[in-house]
């Protein structure tokens, strides 16, 4: 799967940021992986172990946060979680649904560990 | 590393021409982009404040950035190189054996006394597919992924300066068959058209859904087979538009020439308003 070059472009934006910060290591990244983002996190976690390895995040714990798929129906308006990106609008059956929550993908935040520290 | 189509960054990106058997050019990132955020003396000053912290308890870094950010804005320069040039940029995606080689080689010839074509060709190896479309005369490029299962938007970028691109012209991208990955990587085309033949499922729009939630077009092929097999097209179409109700809807046979008509009259008024 795609979760291969996913987790070497991970590594590559957070070592530029933590050489931006002039950190040793990271030690922590936290992710937002929405659940309709097309991510499987199991294998993204698979995958990151193995792209880590001699990178400055080699040790570094992946935290993942997964918000829920929330629709919009594009006729009523009505709001209603959704576990696909297809849906049918629980109050007036349309099938005209936009997504609102659940596509994200972002590195959120890291922890890096500076010299000294 | 990974089981399922094996991505890595050993297969390593090569671009192959049809033609050129010396021909072979590898795609490398460099590290230079990374290289230059040294951090400066003003930057080091900041960090003695944290120096209080506790061993190993490191500082939180507020990153908040798009994980395909890099393809995303390379898409985006690649886009803008599209317009500025006028090239209408078309990106095929399918599973492997969909057709979507054949579709390509029926309708080039109905679409070059129009307009010029150019053509990139995504495969994991073997020049196969650009072989072919080379035979009909237009320029095209092979890009191998290697163990890769999807082209990015760096590999076109890379494979546009070795194409010798007009302008006012019509650009194919067949990209790895492959009804994943593929969904998730923007290249820069102003549209997605995803090919889907009859003797695979009717449900494979729901199994697959984000890619029929990504394309533009779905193109039907193979519907001369459609009286020797289990597949109720309308079915399929209904499928495919519960993902998405903006999907245009096309039915072919790349064999017979069946539909190629109605292909190639889409293809000619979304150039017009592109």
């Amino acid at each position: 799967m795609h979760e291969m070059s996913i987790a070497l472009s991970i590594i590559e934006a957070v070592e530029a940021k933590a050489r931006e910060e002039g950190a040793e290591r990271i030690s922590g990244i936290d992710l937002v992986v929405g659940k309709l983002a097309g991510i499987q996190p199991e294998s993204l976690r698979f995958c990151f172990s193995a792209a880590a390895k001699g990178s400055m995040a080699e040790s570094a714990l992946l935290q993942i946060e997964e918000p829920e798929g929330i629709g919009e129906c594009l006729e009523c308006g009505r709001k209603f979680p959704v576990s696909f990106c297809y849906a049918e609008c629980p109050e007036c059956r349309s099938l005209k649904i936009g997504i609102v929550s659940g596509e994200e993908f972002r590195i959120q935040t890291i922890t890096i560990e500076e010299e000294g520290d | 590393m990974c089981d399922t189509c094996g991505c890595s960054t050993e297969g390593g990106v090569v671009l192959r021409k049809p033609g050129e058997t010396g021909y072979h050019l590898h795609i490398v990132e460099s590290d230079h982009e990374s290289a230059i955020h040294s951090h400066d003396e003003a930057h080091r000053h900041d960090h003695t404040h944290h120096h209080h912290h506790e061993e190993g308890s490191g500082r939180k870094v507020l990153l908040e950035q798009d994980v395909l950010l890099k393809n995303n804005l390379l898409a985006e320069r690649n886009r803008g190189f599209f317009e500025a040039r006028n090239i209408f940029a078309l990106n095929f995606l399918s599973s492997p054996g969909s057709g979507k080689t054949t579709l390509l080689e029926k309708i080039i010839p109905l679409i070059v006394p129009h307009s010029p074509v150019a053509v990139i060709e995504g495969d994991q190896q073997t020049t196969n597919d650009a072989d072919r479309i080379h035979a009909l005369g237009v320029p095209v490029i092979q890009v191998n992924t290697g163990s890769g299962c999807h082209l990015d938007a760096m590999m076109i970028n890379r494979a546009v300066k070795e194409l010798e691109l007009q302008n006012n012209s019509l650009l194919c991208i067949e990209n790895v068959g492959n009804l994943v990955c593929p969904a998730m990587f923007d290249l820069g085309e102003a549209l997605k058209v995803v090919v889907i033949s009859v003797t695979e499922g009717d449900d494979k729009p729901l199994k697959y859904p984000n890619m029929f939630h990504e394309a533009d077009l779905c193109i039907l092929n193979k519907i001369d087979l459609l009286p020797y097999v289990d597949f109720d097209a309308l079915k399929c179409r209904e499928n495919a538009l519960r993902i998405n109700h903006h999907l245009e809807w096309l039915e072919v046979s790349a064999k017979t020439g069946e539909g190629l008509d109605l292909w190639q009259q889409w293809i000619k008024s979304k150039i017009q308003q592109h």
